[in-house]
């Protein structure tokens, strides 16, 4: 394993638990903002110190409270890209990227590589120019360049993209996602967006008010994110208590439905959340009546809130979130949910 | 013949003292800026004090401090070293009084400078002392210059300490402020409106300078 994090870290009334490892993956870090992410980065990085724990990377032991090691974030050779790229604002391009490269005293190898950078990213042309005159794109790009010439054991990404404009992220998502294919280190990436963490991240750790609750592999956590918070935050929209009532049938009486799951139910199940995607017409699983409540248009979709038959008036609607294709004629009276899209969710453990 | 010797005076004390100033304000802004907030607060005060109070309160100060019948006064004296009537007790003077200016335009910068600038250039392995001459200082120099500016300004018109300190000695301890009073209190109007008129051009220069530096940092 590349990484391995074991840190605990009290700051005000916020109390940061979090044990972890990153192995040569892009690993994503997804909550909530204020839940801890940043502050784990900063903690690895060595910018904040944890009350005690261990930080490794590589076999080198970057931080332990037990043994009175704390490197200074100079030797722990740990890449960290900031949310808002942290360019320094007085040096033109090339010389934000001869920064990354101030280890090489060789001066001719020194500007090989930095030339040698800039064409990989593109920003040959805009070497000259200072970083104030740079689009967020191309400050992320030179950004990252400045990283990688001084080739950290781990690359950090703080909300890579939160700086940009909605338009622009997903060709920079995509760019990055090439650039950093194969790249051989570990990549830890933090961010409150689902979508950005699921198009990016091999794996992800979802973490919630200073624990991290659970990493799994990206589409195993969307599938099962195991509880109730990760469910919230991997963005599933239709959450309500449930109790077992046999061993692949639920009851949740908010909704008055009885629900067949597809996967075998534990005796401690606490709630059962349905994401807004899943619920279809023409399935006859797990089919009840509903009453359209009202109903909302976007570009290519369809929300519409429902409510079950028999639904207990104090609990809010049931989300439905469909292809404008699919849209029938009449609205059904009838949704249905394949078993194996119910989502069991238990206490956190 | 005009002599010159009080804006000579005045322009090496100002000089001085600015560069002392521009030193000790900028470690002192540095570092109040990591304290814990309560200590940060007082030391404020203290800091900033020169500014608010009455230059001849300073000048009291000053004399307590350096007095020749004082226990430092006494001390420096058996280097040689007296402060009181000297030209170089001006420089005392004028630094006490401008330090403030330098402080805390100096600690405003340092405030709004971005921390992961800084930060950026640890997890890249640059040292400390590199980011802040490099980064730091540069970021924050539009900052800095003009609190250098300022107290050299300031410094440059400095009277209430610097009279009850080195009083007035022409050729020894006069500098242009000292001798408008002094031609003035002589009834030499000419004399007087002569180093008004001197002072009213240094300061104006200095104003044209910070214009001049504030319009190429803008175009560059």
């Amino acid at each position: 394993m590349a990484l391995e994090v074991d840190i605990e870290k009290r700051a005000g009334g916020f109390h940061l638990r979090t044990a972890f490892s990153c192995g040569e993956e892009f690993l994503g870090i997804l909550g909530a903002s204020g839940c801890g992410k940043s502050m784990t980065l900063k903690c690895i990085a060595g910018i904040e110190k944890p009350d005690r724990g261990r930080i490794v990377l590589d076999g080198r032991v970057l931080f332990d409270s037990e043994q009175g090691i704390d490197l200074p974030v100079q030797k722990r050779r740990v890449g960290y890209l900031f949310q808002n790229y942290a360019l320094f604002p007085n040096m033109t391009v090339r010389q934000n990227i001869l920064c990354g490269l101030h280890y090489e005293k060789d001066r001719r190898k020194k500007e090989e590589e930095a030339d040698r950078v800039l064409e990989l990213l593109q920003l040959k042309e805009l070497e000259t120019l200072r970083p104030s005159s740079l689009s967020g794109g191309q400050a992320q790009r030179a950004a990252l360049g400045r990283i990688l010439v001084n080739r950290p054991d781990l690359l950090m990404l703080d909300e890579p993209f939160s700086a940009l404009d909605t338009h622009l992220r997903l060709k920079l998502q995509m760019d990055l996602k090439t650039l950093l294919s194969g790249y051989g280190k570990g990549i830890l990436m933090v961010t409150h967006n689902r979508d950005e963490a699921f198009r990016m991240c091999e794996r992800i750790g979802i973490m919630s008010r200073g624990r991290m609750l659970t990493v799994k592999k990206t589409k195993e956590l969307f599938a099962d994110p195991g509880s109730r918070e990760a469910a919230v935050i991997t963005g599933c929209k239709n959450i309500a208590r449930a109790r077992k009532t046999g061993e692949y049938e639920v009851f949740v009486p908010e909704w008055n439905v009885r629900l067949t799951t597809g996967k075998a139910v534990r005796d401690d199940l606490e709630a059962v959340g349905i994401r807004a995607h899943y619920f279809h017409p023409g399935t006859p699983r797990n089919a009840y009546p509903v009453t359209f409540v009202r109903e909302m248009e976007e570009p290519f979709e369809w929300v519409s809130e429902f409510r079950y038959e028999g639904q207990d008036p104090a609990s809010p609607a049931v989300w439905w979130r469909y292809s404008k294709e699919k849209r029938p004629a009449r609205l059904p009276e009838r949704l249905g949910i394949s078993p194996a899209n119910i989502l069991l969710l238990y206490p956190e453990s | 013949m005009t002599d010159w010797f009080p804006l000579y005076n005045s322009l090496r004390i100002a000089a001085i003292s600015c560069v002392i100033v521009f030193f000790s304000g900028i470690f002192a802004a540095y570092y109040a800026a990591k304290l814990p907030r309560v200590l940060k607060g007082i030391l404020d005060v203290v800091l900033t004090l020169p500014m608010v109070l009455p230059p001849t309160v300073c000048g009291y100060f000053l004399l307590l401090l350096f007095g020749t019948r004082r226990p430092l006064g006494k001390f420096l004296l058996r280097f040689g070293v007296r402060f009181v009537m000297n030209w170089y007790g001006g420089v005392a003077a004028a630094v006490l009084v401008a330090f403030p200016l330098m402080y805390r335009t100096a600690r405003g910068a340092f405030e709004s400078f971005d921390q992961n600038l800084a930060w950026s250039g640890q997890t890249l392995g640059l040292s400390n002392s590199w980011i802040f001459w490099h980064v730091r200082m540069s970021a924050c120099r539009q900052g800095i210059l003009a609190g250098a500016v300022l107290s050299f300004a300031r410094a440059l018109g400095e009277y209430g300490a610097t009279s009850m300190l080195i009083g007035y000695t022409p050729g020894r301890t006069a500098t242009v402020s000292t001798t408008v009073y002094q031609l003035w209190r002589i009834n030499d109007e000419r004399g007087a409106l002569f180093w008004v008129l001197v002072n009213l051009g240094i300061s104006a220069v200095v104003l044209l300078i910070v214009n001049l530096m504030e319009g190429r940092q803008k175009a560059g």
